[in-house]
């Protein structure tokens, strides 16, 4: 209890060169591995949702088409969208945990190492 | 118009005809049960409360999964429940547009800012924003974009509480609904002051369980009347209301070109606002590590996909069991949708618990709410800006607990004086102010190295400034059947959502204060921010140690 984790070290000096970090092999591999999944999924879900919106504004008829008894294509896309937003979720967990936290953990305890009274709360107690 | 959230608004002065569904004695049984429960949780949750992290981020200590159902329990308030079910039983299809916009919308929080905020921030939202910018103009900012959004959340829920009480406690007068307005407030003033962010978000784990259980017994029911099988669901549903159109959409937006636009428009702001609604951000500092963030935000878009499937049976459900009719002729009208559908099935029992679920769910997101803006001022404003920092946190802590009690007789007397207006009008500026006023700034200053204060700045103050104009000129305020100013027409703005206009309008004021800024920022600080946000580097709790 009583430890601030999320405290931003702010005033504790530049024990760091942050500036330095960010030009290393791996960060750099990080950030690139981080932003090629998240934008290219995040422009795809929202175009998807776009185009199904527009097409639940526009294209009612299209949307009422029977598909199966009462069920019609606007009631699938609709599920689709579900669906959709549940497997993204599930894949990007996966790509996360497979090619972010390895390399995150592995920088963010090199840099604990270098610099601890940097990073780690003296109310905390913690090593 | 947005019919969901609009929780009893007509209530207070169509009562006259009330016809009584099931035991007020009852319901207020059962909700006084839940208060009780709740209250000793708060108590026990409170003993650890000692330092400022505890007070508002609850020491860090919960689970992604706890902390995952408490999002859950913050996001579906009773205007997702009864909002939804009523808008699919009356609407069909375009209620169901609404919960797909909700669902989404989580991807945003997902991918681009849970867990870079999570590793960049400590209390509120302002943290993040004026990491690497100039701390006073964008604490500022970011407090005041806060406040406000919390502020019309609020005023809305508080609204909602008096409509839905006189539904399920047939209080119809407009003192008692004050009355309980205030009783509403006094018991969330108690809450938040007591427990704090620990005892807030087990009321929101409680409520989010309760709720999400109820909404699937009553699922399971409705699907066991009809063989299991959906399509023979909407095939009843069509049957009843004698319109096969309540299966596709176009019912309530497809009137005309406005409509259509305006619908645009919403799903914008629902898709967009979400990741930058304060109470939703301040969630994710009560988790230890990044990844507890990202589980969170899983938990969260299963609990709430699930609850919205719920709602789509029960929303045909109610259409096919009950009828539209009916719906609208109770007490509630569109909003009462839910509860005749519980009494339908299981009696005044379900009615009764699944009414006291509805209250209380109001009174947990009332609570979050309250918190994240008594955060915000004490530590952003007061904290921050008028003591610069030269304040202890037992100091900052004292000032958020008056900070609670101030907010609470402010949402107490704007509850008590937006009876009978139109909620819808305020959760809609809620979220569109949100996706206007904070989600460029989050975005730009996570992933635009060149970002700065300017652009900040303006994106913010352009944002919020546009959203709240816009609305004044809409036909929600003036020159409609239902708007809040009747007699007066200024409404020169045609769409009852300004998402349309003003997040664009944010986004390109945050690019434009950017480049005409001659100022540049720290590099360092840039450096800084982005390797803390991708690594969680002193931000995690030194446990892997």
């Amino acid at each position: 209890m009583g430890s601030h984790p999320g405290e931003p070290a702010a005033g504790s000096g530049p024990a760091v060169d942050f500036t330095e970090v960010q030009q290393t092999e791996q960060f750099r591999e990080l950030r690139k591995r981080h932003r090629s999944f998240v934008f290219p999924m995040a422009v795809f879900f929202l175009l998807w949702y776009f185009a199904y919106v527009l097409l639940a504004a526009y294209a009612i008829d299209f949307m009422a088409t029977p598909v199966f008894g009462n069920i019609n294509i606007g009631i699938i896309l609709g599920l689709l969208q579900f669906v959709s937003t549940f497997a993204i979720t599930m894949w990007y967990v996966s790509y996360a945990n497979r090619r972010l936290d390895p390399i995150a953990a592995n920088l963010r305890h090199e840099l604990e190492e270098a610099a601890p009274e940097a990073f780690i709360d003296p109310s905390g107690g913690k090593k | 118009m947005i019919p969901l959230m609009s929780a009893g608004v007509r209530v207070p002065f169509q009562t006259t005809e009330t016809t009584t569904v099931g035991s007020p004695l009852l319901n207020i049984t059962i909700f006084g049960l839940f208060v009780a429960v709740t209250l000793v949780i708060v108590l026990r949750a409170s003993r650890n409360n000692k330092t400022a992290a505890d007070y508002y981020a609850a020491g860090r200590s919960f689970t992604g999964g706890q902390n995952g159902t408490a999002i859950a329990g913050d996001y579906l308030s009773a205007a997702s429940f009864l909002g939804i079910v009523g808008a699919i039983a009356i609407n069909g299809y375009d209620g169901f547009l609404y919960s797909i916009g909700f669902l989404v919308a989580w991807l945003v929080a997902l991918l681009l800012v849970a867990e870079l905020l999570r590793n960049t921030g400590k209390f509120t939202m302002a943290d993040v924003l004026s990491f690497r910018l100039k701390q006073r103009p964008v604490r500022i900012a970011a407090a005041i974009t806060t406040l406000a959004v919390c502020f019309f959340y609020l005023l809305a829920q508080m609204a909602g509480a008096g409509g839905l009480v006189s539904l399920l406690l047939g209080i119809d007068d407009r003192l008692g609904q004050s009355l309980v307005i205030t009783v509403v407030g006094v018991l969330m003033i108690m809450y938040v002051l007591i427990g704090g962010m620990k005892g807030t978000t087990w009321v929101q784990i409680i409520k989010a369980c309760l709720l999400i259980s109820g909404a699937f017994i009553m699922t399971v029911w409705v699907l066991a009347l009809h063989n299991f099988n959906f399509s023979t669901l909407l095939g009843a549903a069509i049957e009843t209301s004698g319109n096969a159109a309540i299966t596709s959409p176009g019912l309530q937006y497809g009137l005309s070109a406005i409509t259509r636009l305006d619908f645009l428009s919403l799903a914008l702001a629902l898709v967009l606002g979400t990741a930058a609604l304060p109470h939703v951000l301040m969630r994710f500092y009560t988790v230890p590590t990044a990844k507890e963030a990202r589980r969170s935000v899983v938990w969260a878009i299963w609990l709430i996909g699930a609850f919205y499937l719920f709602t789509l049976v029960l929303g045909y459900g109610a259409s096919a069991l009950i009828g539209s009719e009916r719906i609208l002729g109770a007490p509630g009208g569109v909003n009462s949708a839910a509860p005749l559908l519980a009494y339908e099935l299981g009696g005044s029992i379900l009615l009764g618990l699944i009414s006291a679920v509805a209250f209380a769910t109001i009174l947990a997101v009332v609570a979050g709410l309250t918190i994240t803006a008594a955060a915000s001022f004490a530590h952003d404003i007061y904290a921050s800006v008028i003591r610069k920092g030269r304040v202890n946190p037992d100091g900052e802590v004292k000032v958020a607990r008056r900070t609670v009690i101030v907010i609470g007789l402010l949402s107490i007397a704007g509850g008590i004086g937006a009876q009978g207006q139109n909620v819808a009008f305020l959760v809609a500026l809620a979220f569109a102010v949100a996706a206007s006023a904070n989600l460029p700034t989050i975005l730009y200053s996570l992933f635009w190295k060149k970002f700065n204060t300017q652009g900040a700045v303006w994106s913010m103050y352009g944002g919020l400034g546009s959203a709240i104009l816009l609305i004044a000129l809409s036909p929600v305020v003036s020159g409609g059947e239902k708007s809040m100013i009747q007699g007066a027409d200024f409404s020169l703005f045609p769409l009852s959502n300004p998402g349309i206009v003003s997040i664009p309008l944010a986004f390109f004021l945050g690019w434009l204060g950017t480049t005409l800024s001659r100022t540049p920022e720290d590099p360092m600080k840039q450096a800084e921010m982005e390797v803390r946000s991708l690594t969680g580097v002193g931000a995690e709790k030194a446990t892997d140690h």
